[in-house]
């Protein structure tokens, strides 16, 4: 991967003129590459990592593993892009092994989600079953720790 | 019998530690320690913690009972580990039962190979600026350390006219580091070469301690061990502190052919037994397994090196690209203040801690060491501390 990229990746906020000290390029440059990533649709956006655990507002999330019926040349493209359009689909995934699609769903309490799956999910035209798994916690999210860690305990000089 | 009353606890002291100094850096480690919140450029370990899946498996083997000694050697399936590691990337070939020795880091290691070589007397060449260690290794073993002053003009190079112009004929041993701490320099193949002719022709035994040998960033490492016949006049010295972040291991070993070997640990089997087991464990899993965080950490190292030459550059400090290990030794000598000054200045009133490039040996004055095993963010904060400071000093 561009290296650019992995930096990115690591921290979005790193500004086009740290990045070229640290890549040897001129500043210019790296905004046009990163400017081009944005066009190509590959950068799609630009996100804080929370921990929301901390914040004092209800919410609970739910990852939902469903089976479709594939359909005839639309495979399950057609079916994965509609559920993919309600704004409670956090993430979605086409899976190998026992079901098929797999959904993060947010919402404000149980009985919100709940009504998700019943109304909407489990409606849809070629959905056969959901099975529907509450998180408790979140321990890492995006490759980012949730827990503090302890300062650095390296000696101030050494040789 | 005449009893002598005025006996001090110094009077039991060699006379050889009397004289040996205290390391400069731990001088300044000691007026460091006692100040907060400062950003440190003068830590000579990785910021990065030991890969998991290494602390993970060292704690494995401990629930499994990795707790005794293992043969004063090291354990036969790290040192099989190492040959195939030193083959690949070295390109020098040892075999694992007769011709490598684990140590408890490399100090360790070189210790031994001093302690096993050296006959009182004996010149050691090494080069300067260099490790705080090289020089006091060397008296402790009761050899004479000779000064090799590297420069900046010509890039902290080591040629063969600069050794031939130290060369003696009590001249014994030819002590290299490259990657340098603290310049960040490599040896050219050239100059390499060059090197290699001269240890062979005036028979001497080079002891090459290559522990940044995978923090290169420009070109390919090269060993003075795999050049034709360098082997059997070479101890190859390594471990596992710097590319694999596994400093508080304290794990390294020696290569060498098997009557050093054999001499080395008899040295090692009368003052350390062996090597930590569960470390040993720890390098096995560093090893064999995908080096796929030393790529990454490598990675990392080299865009924060790139960020401090072109901020010295900006701030007017003459500097030597780095191109291995991770420390950069920028020029100051023209701001009118030595090294010294300069540190403990600049601690006082920007808070951000460098080394006094004195501390790696006298022809280290008019540099400091800054070394860039921290996060960028500390990186950015210390350039732009750094740049303000030199500004100040300009204005006078």
């Amino acid at each position: 991967m561009d290296e650019l990229l992995t930096i990115l990746k690591n921290n979005a906020l790193e500004k086009p003129e740290t990045i070229a000290r640290m890549l040897n390029l001129s500043v210019d440059a790296v905004k046009a590459r990163i400017a081009d990533y944005e066009k190509q649709g590959i950068i799609r956006g630009y996100q804080a990592i929370l921990n929301v655990d901390q914040l004092d507002i209800s919410h609970v999330t739910a990852v939902i593993e469903v089976k479709v019926t594939p359909e005839r040349e639309g495979g399950f493209d057609r079916i994965a892009s509609r559920i993919s359009r309600y704004p409670e689909v956090q993430s979605l995934y086409l899976m190998s092994g026992a079901y098929d699609l797999l959904l993060f769903v947010a919402g404000k309490d149980l009985k919100e989600v709940a009504f998700f799956v019943s109304e909407k999910l489990a409606t849809l035209d070629g959905v056969v079953s959901t099975a529907t798994h509450f998180m408790l916690k979140t321990y890492k999210h995006h490759g980012v720790l949730m827990e503090t860690q302890d300062a650095d305990e390296r000696l101030q000089v050494s040789p | 019998m005449p009893t002598n009353d005025s006996k001090s606890p110094r009077d039991f002291i060699a006379g050889h530690i009397v004289d040996m100094p205290r390391s400069g850096i731990r001088d300044f480690f000691d007026i460091v320690s006692t100040m907060k919140d400062i950003i440190s450029l003068g830590i000579g370990e990785p910021d990065f913690d030991t890969p998991w899946h290494v602390r993970e498996y060292t704690v494995f083997a401990l629930e499994r009972g990795a707790t005794h000694y293992t043969s004063n050697m090291g354990l036969l399936e790290l040192r099989r580990a190492i040959s195939k590691y030193v083959e690949k990337a070295f390109r020098a070939s040892y075999k694992p039962e007769t011709e490598i020795l684990i140590t408890v880091g490399v100090s360790e290691a070189l210790d031994l190979a001093l302690r096993a070589t050296l006959n009182p007397g004996d010149e050691v060449l090494y080069h300067e600026p260099c490790y705080v260690s090289y020089r006091s290794d060397v008296i402790l073993a009761h050899g004479t350390p000779v000064t090799v002053e590297t420069k900046r003009d010509n890039q902290f190079r080591l040629t063969r006219a600069m050794l031939e112009a130290k060369a003696t004929p009590r001249t014994k041993v030819l002590l290299l580091n490259f990657p340098n701490n603290p310049t960040g320099a490599i040896l050219r193949k050239e100059d390499l070469v060059e090197i290699a002719a001269f240890a062979r022709e005036r028979n001497l035994l080079v002891i090459t301690d290559e522990i940044y040998a995978e923090l290169t960033y420009d070109g390919e490492h090269t060993s003075i061990a795999s050049l034709p016949g360098m082997k059997e006049r070479t101890i190859f010295l390594h471990g596992f502190s710097k590319a694999w972040a596994m400093t508080g291991f304290r794990l390294g070993y020696a290569c060498a052919p098997p009557e050093l070997t054999e001499a080395m640990m008899k040295v090692h089997q009368y003052t350390m037994l062996c090597a930590p087991t569960m470390s040993q464990k720890a390098a096995i899993e560093a090893l064999t397994k995908p080096q796929t965080a030393v790529v990454e950490m490598t990675a990392e190292y080299r865009r924060r090196r790139n960020y401090l030459v072109k901020s010295f550059e900006e701030m007017g400090l003459p500097c030597t690209t780095p191109a291995g290990a991770f420390y950069a030794f920028p020029y100051i000598g023209h701001l009118g203040i030595a090294s010294k000054d300069f540190a403990l200045k600049f601690l006082d009133r920007e808070k951000v801690a460098v080394v006094p490039g004195t501390a790696f040996g006298a022809c280290g004055e008019g540099f400091v060491r800054c070394a860039y095993a921290t996060s960028m963010e500390n990186i950015q904060e210390a350039m732009r501390r750094m740049a303000r400071f030199v500004q100040s000093l300009k204005k006078g």
